[in-house]
């Protein structure tokens, strides 16, 4: 029993996080945000000659092969550089649903393609309902034509395909096909673009068996988690580093101890994020029973946690907290979004409770 | 990362189960409410039998009746007693703090002398640090020892003292140079609590019951045999006993805190509220489920402090966040018990409506020394600040 990085594991760490500083600096992040979509064509075709784009996917699909683990640590550094773009969408979010539930044959049309970095692609689940409870889904493909409504869909602007979650099943969708709308919704999240999608006769094609998606959506949430442990990270990193170089009263603002305590909670919080994160990763890869729950401890953990990191850090920062100027904010922003994206903190709460508390009851009724 | 149990650390759980299996008391939840003072032999015999079965202090070396267990098999020994629900050991002090202080600073003949009998409970521990001047910082201590002939005269006064109305032995820091800076002239000797000038009195706490101990000493004679470490180390003997309350002590209070959530879990389902259990109630619900999460992160935030200390071999100051994080918790877990039981929260174990004979009436009012016990909240945050983070030294 090792609750540690294995050296490969290290490797991989050590390479994303000198990556994303060698290519996916603030000053690129800055350019990034006043763009459309926040995506880079230069900057993606690196990550896909890396390996990033099907790191978790099985080498016939032309992915990288390596497991949940390995995905957590790529996530976390891609946090922690704040990466823009559609790498969550089209990656871990559809990538990981057609790897679930396409057949062989859809696999190769649509998930190979994102693999090699030749294609991007999202999944729309959320509607005017804005509940991520599967059962408020109402959109439902009549003879494979799609017509409604779907809101929050990250990165669609840039996708080439979209995955939508219907009542009758998992469709995906040309972007270009018939019917597409595709709008922009403007919200606090500079680096991942939102939109809402309308359909109108769109035509789709059904992906295989639905059966798969919850685990395909509990990986993709432990994932999101690591992506805000990176995020924690860095707003710690930079709020320290602050702590240590701002004088007021001719001393560094870090002696006192009012500013240090708030540093050893950001701290606290951060590290307890990492470790329900990777437990989470470690239990989906093997597929221990108690998975979903350890996702929904690490996604409730982090969806409060990242709010208190990125409160106290502005805090610390005191007025230059609050400019445009300091890059606190960009990930303060990031972290409200993560924080609702695939349920937040209320919302695995009621699942932990499903999960333990009710389960606590059929236990005591049998007994 | 790999969370499965290598084929040593199966055959070590193994071994373990079926030793549980044979020798786990079945009576001990007739024990398990009844006052210490009461308790306390049968705590005796089960760490006796522990012992016998080499459970007793697995991490110890096996020269010194330990297993050389590795800080894996150590986490799978607190997760088998978790399952069980075993009872504590009588010796805890002695066990999990002050023998490890001793293997690493005594010399042969200390070890020789004190282990053996504090594995088997034969001679209880206790640890005389803080001052009713010195709390947060211990290291200005004023219990004075002189030397005189071959012995140390100790002088002075100790507070908070576990085990103190029960202890055998204590680890005490006393000030042997008052000349120098206050961390440098202090050392650690071992004290016979039958010498002549101790007195221990009991000190009565917010629960009503007198867990610690104040020791008064009076010109009592320890000879210079039993200092621990070098004579003006003790600073850095007595941080390494910190360490280890910091660490992996720790690690045994997820037992009690699964077993209270568990408890609390089972209590949702006939406390009514609002015309239903309480585990439909969707607040406490929510309040119930961050408790399950956060006993849960507690265990992985262990876990990855010992895969870290395998390393190195000590507890790091990481640990903080580990006494930080159980302690703030237990407050929790108590406040939300308080929350669902209502009126009922408030009543002592003597009242015959008391549920759980009033577990969570005392609960809640121990729970408030979880944050200052063992090193307080804050001093534990200027721990983290300075030597995790590297802020400079704010005190």
């Amino acid at each position: 029993m090792q609750f540690g990085l294995s050296d490969s594991q290290k490797l991989l760490q050590d390479s994303a996080r000198k990556f994303f500083a060698a290519e996916c600096p603030m000053s690129q992040v800055r350019r990034l945000i006043e763009t459309d979509t926040a995506y880079d064509s230069a900057l993606w075709s690196k990550m896909a000659e890396q390996g990033f784009t099907g790191i978790i996917f099985a080498d016939e699909y032309d992915g990288t092969g390596l497991g949940t683990v390995e995905l957590i640590l790529l996530m976390e550094e891609a946090g922690r550089a704040l990466l823009p773009g559609p790498f969550f969408s089209t990656v871990v979010l559809a990538g990981g649903v057609l790897n679930a539930i396409g057949t062989a044959e859809q696999k190769k049309k649509y998930l190979a393609p994102i693999c090699r970095g030749e294609r991007r692609s999202t999944v729309a689940i959320l509607e005017s309902s804005a509940s991520w409870e599967p059962a408020s889904v109402q959109l439902s493909a009549v003879n494979g034509k799609l017509n409604g409504e779907k809101l929050f869909v990250p990165d669609a602007a840039a996708a080439d395909s979209l995955i939508v979650v219907a009542r009758n099943g998992v469709f995906v969708v040309d972007a270009d096909a018939p019917g597409v709308h595709i709008e922009p919704m403007s919200a606090m999240d500079l680096t991942r673009k939102l939109y809402s999608l309308r359909f109108e006769n769109t035509p789709s094609e059904k992906l295989g068996d639905p059966a798969g998606l919850p685990k395909a959506l509990d990986v993709a949430t432990a994932a999101l988690a690591a992506e805000m442990v990176g995020g924690m990270q860095r707003t710690l990193d930079i709020t320290v580093e602050y702590a240590k170089t701002r004088k007021q009263f001719g001393k560094p603002i870090g002696v006192f101890q009012a500013v240090q305590h708030q540093c050893a909670d950001m701290y606290l919080e951060t590290e307890s994020s990492r470790s329900a994160s990777y437990y989470a990763a470690w239990a989906l890869e093997e597929n221990v029973p108690d998975a979903a729950l350890a996702v929904s401890i690490a996604k409730m953990y982090a969806s409060d946690a990242s709010r208190a990191v990125g409160n106290r850090g502005i805090q610390v920062h005191g007025g230059m907290g609050f400019t445009w100027e300091n890059d606190l904010h960009l990930y303060y922003r990031r972290a409200k979004a993560s924080e609702t994206m695939l349920g937040d903190a209320i919302f695995h709460r009621e699942r932990i409770a499903r999960l333990a508390i009710d389960s606590a009851a059929r236990t005591a009724k049998s007994a | 990362m790999d969370l499965n149990l290598t084929d040593e650390e199966l055959q070590f759980r193994d071994e373990l189960r079926a030793w549980l299996a044979a020798n786990l008391p079945k009576d001990w939840n007739e024990w398990r409410e009844k006052p210490i003072e009461v308790s306390f032999p049968y705590l005796r015999a089960w760490q006796r039998k522990l012992h016998e079965g080499g459970w007793a202090a697995v991490s110890w070396p096996k020269e010194y009746g330990g297993r050389s267990a590795s800080l894996m098999q150590q986490a799978i020994f607190w997760e088998e007693m978790t399952r069980v629900d075993a009872p504590p050991t009588a010796n805890t002090l002695g066990l999990g703090i002050i023998g490890p202080t001793i293997i690493a600073h005594g010399t042969e003949a200390q070890k020789k002398r004190y282990i053996p009998k504090i594995l088997s409970a034969e001679e209880i521990w206790c640890q005389g640090f803080s001052e009713p001047n010195a709390g947060s910082d211990l290291a200005g201590l004023q219990t004075e020892a002189r030397l005189e002939g071959g012995d140390y005269i100790v002088n002075g006064q100790k507070v908070w003292t576990s085990y103190g109305w029960v202890g055998d032995w204590c680890e005490v820091v006393v000030r042997t140079d008052p000349s120098v800076a206050k961390h440098k002239g202090l050392t650690v000797v071992l004290v016979d609590m039958k010498s002549p000038g101790v007195d221990v009195r009991p000190l009565r706490q917010m629960t009503g019951e007198s867990e610690f101990s104040e020791i008064f000493f009076r010109e009592v004679r320890v000879p210079v045999a039993n200092v621990l470490g070098s004579v003006n180390d003790g600073w850095n003997v007595a941080i390494s006993t910190l360490m280890h309350e910091r660490g992996a002590f720790g690690a045994r209070l997820h037992l009690l805190f699964k077993r209270s959530i568990d408890r609390l879990i089972e209590l949702s389902h006939s406390i009514q509220r609002n015309g239903s259990p309480a585990a439909k109630d969707p607040l406490i619900r929510q309040k119930l489920a961050q408790c399950y999460a956060e006993i849960e992160i507690m265990r992985l935030n262990q876990l990855r402090a010992f895969s870290r200390m395998a390393a190195t071999g000590m507890p790091g100051p990481e640990g903080s966040i580990l006494k930080i994080f159980w302690s703030e918790l237990n407050q929790r877990l108590q406040q939300i018990a308080q929350e669902m039981l209502g009126p009922y929260g408030q009543l002592l174990g003597a009242d015959r409506h008391a549920v759980d004979h009033g577990i969570w009436s005392y609960g809640y009012l121990r729970s408030r020394g979880n944050t200052i016990e063992a090193g307080t909240s804050e001093v534990q945050r200027n721990i983290i600040g300075h030597f995790v983070l590297g802020l400079p030294r704010s005190y």
